[in-house]
């Protein structure tokens, strides 16, 4: 169905509804390398305005990818709850916009559109919002989830140590996982990306974790980010598997690029949820995503990069997540240019997650190929933490050794704690205060001096 | 007073190649650490946006009396073939001609390709080169004349590779710089190379530098891989680097 406008007498047409939602999209090259930008300024303001007079309900009559063929938008539409949808039923995308910025549009008001809303409608409605829209209405929208530790609470921030090795050792993966501890992170996860393949380093380093998590008593989660066919071979195994981890995206051809499918990451979930090993509760799937995954498997069925990434989430919140992120600026520059089209995709995927209901964080981060660097990642991860960001990765000195790439570092989550006031998970913050670690997002000095080491450091 | 806070815990540096134990100041790290890895940054800019250093690497190659033909992809910039992975794996009109006048029947062709680091090029490629002559001038292979590449992926040695008539590609090519791996060089190695070919049909060989694979490695698991991808008829996922394929 074609949507049409006129500007200086002369008519605008735009093909279908996907073809609108690309060309309203504000500029990233993945698009322009996919082939469905705005060709112009001119003609993406055009669509931005066509876009804004857009039924809501042409989303649920008319999906972007079919669900005969596609088991991401069966489940979109089958989840989809109209009693919750009913106060916004007659709205347009921009009336949408308008509402959500609202002093109507209370956090309450917000949590109970949760199930009403389909992810392409919360894309449509960011590509029509400034980067303030996105924080202030992403701010209002808290998620919290548990499992040993409480995320997501009003005025909290937690961290997720990544403390990769390039050859899995034990005692460089836990010198990592120490130092991010005595800088006051790791209350969201410890989470470690295996540089081997298959079972072994999974089973390996959780039960190196959950030995660490034990001996100290420490209030988090460790989660070893295999593929999850490997995790469920582990948890076989009588592995101590905390979080289950698995990348999705936001159509079944990709997912099926990832070796998943829904299947699958149901049977995941309930294999982790049999384990019981949660104290505060029992959310435990951990997935990643990111903008431009689908172009780069050749999934993405002509949609934008930002709405294919949304549909991803509405997979997500199948399963209560404990953590979700968006790994923003690993792609590369071929699909997110520079430090201003990173730090606008940070926002949406953040914007766009949290009003589906989920505990979105973010991977701040860029590689050496992109036009960034350490001030675009500052300026992300402050807005970020305005917005109310979950959390963000800690990683010693900001530098992944393993997967040769730039994120936040242990000293970047203090920082942002420090200027707007933020704190750990309370679990947590009694742990860093009973360990005399920190006090009041302090460090102590005498942190770690009375410290035992695990036996690791000692054999060598 | 102390102002910069040293950890306690330095002596696990030695565990891991990771930042750890930086110290701190307030909650920020302290300026050395700072400047470390801006200059490590830099470093890995650089090297994606320095051309290598063609013209040594054409003395090179000249001095040891190997003969080499230069073209280019259709990538117009450095910008355009950062943007555009796709025109980085095609050849330019004139590319094409230059190869075509050269075509035969090759066992082999080496590429060298500057790909994300232009730096992997003037430091490593002539060494390695130098590793791979060493046994490769005695055997009865035919060998292409050596191809010089710009503004290439690694799929561009598969139109390269048809265009001359080789039945094997080797491409030589400069990898996505890492903080403490500018210089990376990466060898890809595809059988009856022609443009469509996947990269599960490859076989890859990486972080060779000093500091990182050593160019005699690299050029020993090279061996066992082209005789392996000589008797198999292929390359890829089922090929495996392998003493029993040696002569």
């Amino acid at each position: 169905m074609p949507y049409s406008t006129t500007h200086r007498g002369l008519a605008h047409t735009f093909g279908d509804l996907k073809t609108l939602l690309a060309k309203a999209t504000p500029l990233r090259s993945g698009d322009v390398l996919a082939g469905v930008a705005a060709e112009s300024q001119v003609e993406r303001v055009l669509a931005q305005r066509t876009l804004a007079e857009v039924p809501l309900t042409d989303f649920l009559e008319h999906p972007l990818i079919p669900p005969e063929t596609d088991e991401v938008s069966g489940y979109l539409l089958e989840s989809h709850h109209p009693a919750a949808f009913a106060p916004i039923r007659g709205f347009t995308v921009g009336e949408l916009r308008d509402f959500l910025l609202s002093d109507e549009a209370t956090p309450q008001v917000l949590e109970n559109l949760t199930w009403g809303l389909l992810p392409e409608m919360v894309a449509a409605t960011s590509k029509l919002m400034r980067n303030q829209d996105l924080i202030s209405v992403a701010r209002k929208r808290r998620v919290v989830t548990r499992f040993r530790s409480t995320i997501g609470l009003s005025g909290r921030l937690s961290t997720r140590i990544q403390p990769n090795h390039p050859s899995d050792d034990v005692a460089g993966v836990l010198a990592s996982t120490l130092d991010g501890l005595l800088y006051g992170g790791g209350d969201a996860t410890i989470g470690i990306n295996p540089a081997g393949d298959g079972l072994k380093p999974v089973v390996e380093l959780s039960t190196v974790l959950d030995t660490l998590i034990r001996r100290y008593e420490i209030p988090t989660q460790s989660c070893i980010l295999a593929h999850v066919t490997n995790t469920i071979a582990a948890m076989e195994r009588g592995a101590p598997i905390d979080l289950v981890f698995q990348s999705i995206g936001g159509s079944q051809a990709l997912n099926k690029g990832f070796g998943v499918d829904i299947a699958l990451l149901d049977e995941a979930h309930a294999a982790g949820q049999s384990l019981k090993r949660g104290t505060v509760g029992n959310n435990l799937m951990y997935f990643e995503t990111g903008q431009g995954s689908a172009l780069s498997a050749n999934a993405h069925h002509g949609l934008d990069q930002q709405t294919i990434e949304a549909r991803a989430y509405g997979l997500a919140r199948r399963y209560q997540p404990f953590l979700v992120n968006t790994v923003v600026g690993f792609i590369g520059p071929e699909y997110l240019y520079d430090g201003k089209q990173i730090i606008r995709a940070g926002l949406e995927d953040h914007f766009c997650a949290k009003l589906l209901g989920l505990p979105m964080g973010c991977d701040v981060c860029y590689t050496n190929h992109a036009e960034a660097d350490q001030d675009d990642m500052d300026t992300l991860l402050t807005l970020l933490g305005v917005a109310g960001v979950n959390f963000v990765m800690g990683l010693p000195g900001a530098d992944d050794v393993m997967l040769n790439y730039q994120s936040t570092s242990f000293h970047d989550a203090l920082y942002v704690r420090e200027v707007l006031g933020l704190r750990p998970a309370p679990e947590f913050e009694a742990w860093l205060l009973r360990m005399n670690i920190a006090h009041d997002n302090r460090l102590s000095d005498s942190r770690g001096k009375a410290l035992q080491l695990p036996e690791v450091f000692n054999a060598r | 007073m102390d102002i910069k806070k040293p950890d306690s815990w330095t002596h696990l540096r030695r565990f891991t190649p990771a930042r750890v134990a930086l110290g701190h100041v307030g909650h920020a790290l302290p300026l050395e650490a700072v400047l470390d890895l801006a200059l490590a940054h830099a470093e890995a800019r650089d090297a994606v946006w320095q051309e290598p250093d063609w013209e040594r690497i054409r003395v090179g190659l000249r001095q040891s009396g190997k003969a080499f033909i230069e073209v280019q992809s259709t990538a117009p910039s450095r910008q355009q073939y950062l943007l555009r992975p796709d025109w980085g794996r095609n050849l330019s009109e004139g590319s094409k001609d230059r190869l075509d006048s050269q075509r035969g029947h090759y066992d082999l062709v080496l590429c060298l390709v500057d790909g994300l680091s232009g730096a992997a090029i003037s430091e490593n490629a002539l060494p390695m080169l130098e590793a791979l002559g060493a046994w490769l001038e005695h055997t009865s292979w035919s060998l292409a004349p050596l191809v010089l590449a710009r503004q290439g992926r690694v799929a561009l040695g598969d139109e390269i590779g048809a265009a001359l008539g080789a039945r094997m590609t080797l491409v030589l090519i400069g990898e996505r710089p890492g903080l403490s791996s500018p210089d990376s060089l990466g060898l890809y190695l595809t059988y009856a190379p022609h443009t469509g070919n996947l990269d599960s049909q490859r076989n890859c060989i990486s972080n060779v530098r000093p500091g990182g694979l050593s160019y005699a490695e690299a050029a020993e698991t090279v061996r066992m891989l082209l005789y392996g991808a000589k008797a198999l008829g292929k390359t890829g996922v089922e090929l495996k680097p392998d003493v029993k394929y040696l002569p």
